[in-house]
């Protein structure tokens, strides 16, 4: 098997062959999911938590639907309000959940390295759904599978991710994966929302649009968080938009095939034009949504397999042993 | 009673010399330097291992008053003989802050009943709350060694200038955080490629610059005697050299994390490296070194800040800042020793003699009629740290499972014993 990770807590963690091989399982999900009859047993008899800090509906539901799809028992735990008032700590609640003997746990939390964290402290397959500004892989390989269909290929690609790239967990995860791919990858956006030291990462970074728009393949434009619209990054939001939103005059300069990409959910008329979003010879926002349901599938198929193969050791053994 | 201290190798920092040599300590004091051994005297032979005066280690955190579930001062006070420290020069971020005289007797009291020397500096204003100025006066007379309110950076500039007028009046050390507060609020990492990756809040390296520029300034329009906590920045250093130039009454310090470690040291977000300032890019640590061997920066301090492991098991940016530090400075010291470029004499400067200068104590000398002080040690001796032998109350250190150099073999303080078995 070349897919040997317990854990998927990042891109970062991934070979190119990993991420081939679950490109390729995911793709058979994708015709599974597109069948009357959309159930797989991948997942038979495994419990699932998808355990959210912070408040998403697009990617929990996304999680909610990969398991139920695959057999497993899925359950929902919203914990951004209950416990954390209580002042349980990230590493209590981890421990109380390991007690109940769950198989996948599914994480989104807002600090950048807390997924790892409790990683540490489980005995089950942890899934990083997103951690503070650090990464969010299921995102990020939804993302390249979406791009694959619609290129026929995931190199020597030119990928312009454009917008709030400071606090995007989104654009490191595709960042890293894009390039691990071999691909040219451009960052665009005001300087005020460019993390430091970007040059470094191997990538080309634009502060023009225009420039960085320029020939692209992909244009992959990102949310603006409405708490940094007003002064504090950039002046307002309409001259955000008139700089750096996505209009038709800024997308005729990519190829002319070029794809439209947003993780949702969007901003029309602050990062992006309401009619190219919805534009169906541009815009793959809608077959995102579809391929997050399937990646979400072969990671945790991936990762079930790991884990029974693990316990399977573990239990045989034992039996040479005892 | 009468030690010798024979064969040793004495590591003089004032007339930065490495050399064998004897010692010899009467009634608490050092009494001769390369004498034969007088008649009746105890003999310590050293069996060529280093003699040094004791660290004198500035910007201690005690849990006391308020955290001594953290460290108290017992616990800190057996740290510190283990770690070759005989001056604890300690910090009044306590809970509350020691900002008046009465909570300075208090500690005072309870730091005459342990076995090395501590001292306090105090609140520089009230409750470190940087909105009125302490009884500077009453807290020197009541022994306050200088004034800082720690970490936290007065924002009120014409407080400040008060607060430094004052001083220089009475004659007072002032001791600044360098460090832009605006810019430095909420960060967990230096800004640059590891930040950036990590997706952690950052605060750009010239933070530093433009707060100590700030200090610098209001420096040299009252005259204070000023001390510099940490420098930790090459862009820092340079604005330290330009002030002393000018001959402005300035000392520069910096930690011993910040000597041997780099940002990239986190790695996958061990908060036990969070630490307040963040760690610096490897070209910050090398030119912090280079500074320590030339002399530009004074002092090097643990600034040990114990945090309990709660405080410490959560996501990075969100965990407290801080490391222990007094049992470990003198072995990660050992590692600039032993990459070569900074002599044990020019770390001694560094380690007891400049502080006991600026602070005008007694110690960090091995000269005649200086206190006895003094630790012995194996600069070549390897081990493994593990963090739970530490006598610290609490474990936070980033040297856990560490490969090290340099052991205590003993520590004395005003001639007794505090620390080492019979032998040496």
């Amino acid at each position: 098997m070349t897919f040997r990770a317990r854990h998927l807590l990042g891109v970062e963690q991934l070979s190119p062959p990993e991420i081939t091989t679950l490109l390729d399982l995911a793709e058979s999900y994708v015709a599974l999911n597109r069948r009357t009859v959309k159930h797989g047993d991948a997942l038979e008899g495994l419990t699932q938590i998808n355990l959210f800090f912070e408040n998403s509906t697009r990617t929990q539901s996304s999680f909610e639907l990969a398991g139920k799809r695959l057999g497993a028992d899925v359950m929902n735990m919203a914990v951004a309000q209950s416990s954390v008032k209580k002042g349980e700590t990230l590493i209590d609640t981890a421990l109380t959940l390991n007690a109940m003997q769950p198989d996948l746990l599914v994480v989104r939390h807002p600090h950048s390295g807390a997924v790892n964290l409790l990683a540490e402290k489980v005995n089950c397959a942890v899934i990083n759904a997103g951690d503070g500004r650090h990464e969010h892989p299921t995102q990020a390989l939804l993302d390249a599978l979406t791009i694959r269909r619609a290129k026929g290929r995931l190199h020597r690609l030119t990928v312009a991710i454009c917008g709030d790239i400071a606090h995007s967990r989104v654009a490191r995860s595709n960042l890293i994966l894009l390039g691990k791919m071999e691909n040219r990858v451009r960052l665009v956006g005001p300087a005020t929302l460019m993390p430091s030291g970007v040059g470094e990462l191997g990538c080309e970074v634009y502060e023009d649009m225009a420039e960085g728009l320029k020939d692209a393949d992909v244009v992959m434009m990102l949310r603006l968080q409405k708490e940094r619209m007003d002064g504090g990054f950039i002046p307002s939001e309409r001259e955000y938009f008139h700089r750096w939103g996505l209009d038709a005059a800024k997308l005729a300069l990519a190829k002319p095939d070029a794809i439209v990409m947003h993780p949702g959910p969007m901003n029309r008329g602050v990062e992006i034009d309401g009619t190219i979003a919805d534009d169906i010879n541009r815009s793959v926002i809608q077959d995102q949504v579809e391929m997050g349901v399937a990646v979400r599938m072969a990671v945790m198929d991936l990762l079930a397999r790991n884990l029974r193969a693990e316990r399977g050791a573990k239990a045989a053994g034992e039996g040479t042993y005892v | 009673m009468i030690l010798h201290f024979q064969n040793a190798r004495l590591i003089d920092p004032e007339a930065l010399t490495d050399e064998p040599g004897s010692l010899t300590v009467q009634d608490g004091l050092i009494v001769s330097v390369d004498d034969d051994a007088p008649e009746g005297a105890r003999i310590v032979d050293c069996a060529g291992r280093c003699l040094a005066p004791g660290i004198v280690d500035w910007g201690v955190k005690i849990g006391e008053p308020g955290e001594r579930h953290k460290e108290s001062m017992r616990s800190a006070a057996l740290a510190a003989a283990a770690g070759g420290v005989t001056t604890i020069v300690a910090r009044p971020d306590t809970k509350p802050a020691i900002d008046a005289p009465e909570s300075l007797e208090f500690v005072t009291r309870r730091a005459s009943e342990q076995p090395v020397r501590i001292r306090h500096q105090a609140a520089l204003t009230r409750g470190r709350e940087g909105r009125e100025m302490v009884e500077m006066g009453f807290l020197q007379d009541a022994g306050a060694l200088a004034f800082t309110d720690g970490v936290r950076v007065v924002e009120n500039t014409k407080l400040l200038s008060r607060c430094m007028t004052y001083a220089r009046g009475i004659g007072a050390l002032i001791v600044g955080h360098p460090q832009d507060a605006g810019l430095s609020k909420g960060a967990a990492a230096t800004s640059g490629k590891f930040a950036s990756l990590y997706g952690l809040p950052s605060v750009t390296p010239l933070a530093e610059r433009m707060g100590l520029e700030r200090d610098l300034a209001l420096v040299e329009a009252t005259g204070v005697r000023w001390h510099a906590d940490q420098i930790t920045t090459a862009g820092a250093l340079a604005v330290l050299d330009r002030a002393r130039a000018a001959g402005l009454d300035v000392t520069a310090g910096t930690s011993i994390h910040h000597l041997t470690l780099n940002e990239f040291d986190v790695g996958d977000y061990r908060t036990f490296f969070r630490l307040t300032p963040p760690l610096r890019s490897e070209d910050d640590r090398l030119a912090l070194v280079e500074a320590v061997a030339e002399g530009r920066i004074d002092v090097i301090g643990s600034f040990h800040t114990p945090q309990d492991e709660e405080a410490k098991r959560l996501p990075f940016e969100v965990a407290a800042p801080g490391a222990v530090g007094l049992e470990t400075l003198l072995p990660a010291a050992m590692r600039l020793y032993h990459q070569g470029g900074v002599g044990l004499a020019q770390l001694w400067r560094a380690m007891s003699l400049n502080p006991a200068k600026r602070l005008e104590l007694e110690g960090g000398r091995l000269a005649i009629g200086a206190p006895a002080d003094l630790v012995l040690f194996d600069p070549d001796a390897p081990f493994i740290l593990d963090r739970f032998a530490l006598r610290s109350k609490s474990k936070n250190t980033p040297f856990d499972g560490a490969r090290m150099e340099g052991r205590v073999l003993g520590t004395w303080v005003e001639g007794r014993r505090v620390f080492g078995g019979e032998d040496a």
